[in-house]
């Protein structure tokens, strides 16, 4: 089981015909996803690594019948190119693109809102079900499916936590990679329900780090009772007040954002703090329902 | 990118909020001739004249950095000292001079990111002059809030519901509220058009002065504009390296280092004291290896994100830029390539090593996308590298101790 996206997910890639948009479109395929086309204006009619180029999104939906989209476009046109899928009508756009200036993105964001599109991201490695589909950047070779649903601000750290639970570990049903803008389409507390309804998965490991207070709220969401295990990893923790620590939203600013914050929210509800990458597996395990305990799949 | 009081003004003059009648000034002598125009006004008395040091951090007034003065003369001498201070590590490259207001009351307006919201936030607040921040949580009631729907900004009612709800905490200001809020309407408007036209994350007056005469006018003010949007304003930028003679601390905080890796381009935040160089890809892995780093009994000396994608050119020069501190006894690398390909940044490391000649010890973990191909060239050159972040973090602390 899974959330998102699985083996029946029809994706159109909005830039599949640059450099990056091409590697990720191959590496996409290689792990199976069904890729049906891709979006490029002007570039309508062409073929592109065997997949047929529309110049609209409208026009790629109504030929291909895709229902998510990997956006993978410069961020002076990405934050446009949200708002023509979620137009669309995609049921799922995901967008990798750093650097979208913020007030683009919350025309953006608000204009999703109003329709019945889920955003991903931006600036997030996207989101993989194991051994099914991914969109997205998240390397093809770590994840093992498995029991454990993954939501992670931090890209890098969503690749080391889906390999720590795949080797030798209980596996991964969906990783969902949520970004580290500040202005995001999707947060912790729209995935947690998710994973909570799948009956797949039996735990869930959130990674989150300094900056906002995402994780607070999403602390708030467990304390009305969630019903599953959460192992909680925060990174971060060095960090001095003040400073942006690479993504645009990783900042402590005042007395809010700061790791310590959110680690004791999340202790107070419940959710389990591992303070290394190599801890999160043995606590997962720990808590994962014995009858399972050394079932594989 | 934070501009300076002045352009702030300039920005808000342009947008039709009033601003008092200033000059800028490089020199004493300047500020002497600036103060004898603004005075050489209407005929009657001469109004006093504020100094002001132009650097883009707050607590200026505290660190003595304004002063009131009532002639030229005494405008030059202020100006002299003021010209010479280094407020924070911020030198003083220029003053502004201009008109002291009379003032019968200040306000607050601004309008920021409000990340819990995704929204901008229009702030209102009769507790001008004041630290918002501190306002808001001291005195919560004293702070009035928009959320305006990005599609078609602040309405007129809105920030009129918004003027009252502020002005109701200022008993002084009752019987001149309706004149009050329905210049405010205007003012908060111009505001945040601006605030959008400029792509500023931070777009405030404070203190909003009420003059004697019962105007509102920007005392002071602060503009940050987003940089993921500085390449839509680049006169901006251009002007506020002009004004700041490309000095290093106005580009990139106070610190030397992250001024020279923000003229590089490189995504890096010094941690004075610390003897451990960090490279990681990805803000996420890269502060968790500083953290690692620390866990394990070491101090990490910077962070540096080389993001998604790196060239190997990228890599060369971000361990160039560590190594400039020679505080720095060891360099570790952590790299999970998902976008980021192994091969790339180990070419990047080799070429660094052998061109820089660096001695001091490298630690590299590498894992990820074209791993065999990235581990393969870094044994090739005589570089190990390993596959666990915390065992990387392990060895490099060892490799450093006592050194």
């Amino acid at each position: 089981m899974s959330i998102l996206v699985d083996s029946a997910t029809r994706v159109i890639v909005q830039g599949i015909t640059g450099r990056e948009g091409s590697f990720h479109t191959k590496q996409m395929q290689e792990y199976g996803t069904t890729v049906v086309g891709g979006v490029v204006p002007g570039r309508g009619g062409d073929e592109h690594l065997g997949l047929p180029v529309f110049d609209t999104v409208a026009e790629a939906v109504a030929q291909t019948g895709g229902d998510a989209a990997f956006i993978i476009v410069p961020a002076a046109v990405a934050a446009d190119a949200v708002m023509e899928t979620a137009a669309a009508g995609v049921p799922l756009a995901v967008c990798v693109t750093e650097g979208i200036p913020v007030h683009d993105m919350v025309r953006a964001k608000a204009f999703v809102d109003s329709t019945a599109t889920r955003l991903v991201g931006p600036n997030c490695p996207g989101v993989l079900t194991a051994g099914q589909c991914k969109i997205g950047f998240i390397p093809n070779h770590v994840a093992i499916p498995g029991r454990v649903g993954v939501v992670a601000r931090s890209g890098t750290l969503t690749y080391e936590v889906i390999q720590a639970l795949s080797q030798g570990g209980p596996g991964l049903t969906t990783a969902v990679g949520i970004g580290g803008d500040p202005v995001l389409g999707t947060s912790f507390t729209d995935v947690l329900p998710l994973f909570a309804a799948d009956s797949g998965t039996e735990a869930v490991v959130l990674v989150g780090e300094i900056g906002g207070s995402d994780e607070e709220a999403a602390a708030a969401l467990i304390a009305g009772g969630y019903g599953k295990p959460v192992v909680a990893f925060i990174s971060g923790r060095t960090a001095p007040p003040g400073k942006r620590m690479g993504h645009a939203g990783a900042i402590i600013s005042g007395t809010t954002g700061s790791a310590q914050s959110k680690i004791e929210a999340l202790t107070a509800v419940g959710a389990v703090i591992a303070d290394t990458i190599e801890d999160i597996v043995r606590l997962v395990e720990a808590r994962l329902p014995r009858s399972h305990a050394r079932r594989r799949r | 990118m934070k501009l300076l009081e002045y352009q702030a003004k300039q920005q808000f003059a342009r947008a039709g909020i009033a601003v008092p009648e200033g000059r800028l000034a490089r020199t004493a002598v300047e500020a002497e001739t600036a103060a004898a125009e603004l005075q050489s006004g209407d005929g009657v008395a001469p109004a006093r004249i504020a100094i002001k040091a132009q650097v883009p951090i707050g607590g200026r007034g505290k660190a003595g950095g304004i002063a009131l003065v009532d002639s030229p003369h005494e405008a030059r001498r202020e100006a002299e000292r003021i010209l010479g201070m280094d407020i924070r590590g911020y030198p003083v490259r220029s003053v502004w001079c201009e008109t002291g207001l009379r003032i019968a009351h200040e306000l607050y307006v601004g309008t920021t990111l409000d990340r819990d919201r995704r929204r901008m936030v229009v702030i209102l607040s009769a507790a001008g002059g004041m630290d918002i921040e501190e306002v808001a949580a001291s005195q919560p009631e004293r702070i009035a809030k928009l959320w305006p729907d990005p599609f078609r900004g602040p309405q007129p009612f809105e920030v009129r519901r918004l003027a009252f709800e502020a002005l109701r905490s200022a008993p002084a200001l009752a019987s001149a509220r309706a004149a009050i809020a329905s210049q405010l309407v205007v003012l908060a408007q111009k505001l945040y058009r601006l605030a959008i036209e400029l792509d500023a994350v931070t777009c405030e007056i404070n203190p909003l002065v009420i003059t004697e005469e019962g105007r509102l006018v920007a005392g002071d003010g602060k503009l940050e504009v987003d940089e993921n949007a500085e390449y839509r304003h680049g006169d901006l930028a251009a002007a506020l390296a002009a004004d700041t003679a490309g000095d290093g601390a106005a580009a990139g905080g106070e610190d030397p280092y992250e001024a020279e890796a923000k003229r590089r381009g490189l995504t890096y935040v010094h941690l004075p004291g610390g003897t451990i160089g960090c490279i990681a890809n990805g803000a996420g892995l890269a502060m968790n290896t500083l953290d690692l780093v620390k866990q394990m009994g070491g101090e990490p000396n910077n962070f540096l994100d080389i993001g998604g994608g790196a060239s190997a050119e990228k890599v060369r020069d971000s361990l160039d830029m560590i190594l400039r501190d020679p505080a720095v006894r060891g360099v570790f690398i952590n790299i999970f390539g998902g976008i980021t390909r192994g091969d790339e940044v180990a070419r990047g490391i080799i070429r660094a090593r052998d061109e820089l000649g660096v001695r001091k010890p490298i630690v590299v973990r590498m894992t990820g996308t074209n791993e065999v191909e990235g581990r393969h060239l870094l044994a090739e050159a005589g570089i190990t590298p390993g596959i666990s972040a915390a065992e990387g973090a392990r060895k490099i602390v060892a490799l450093t101790a006592g050194s």
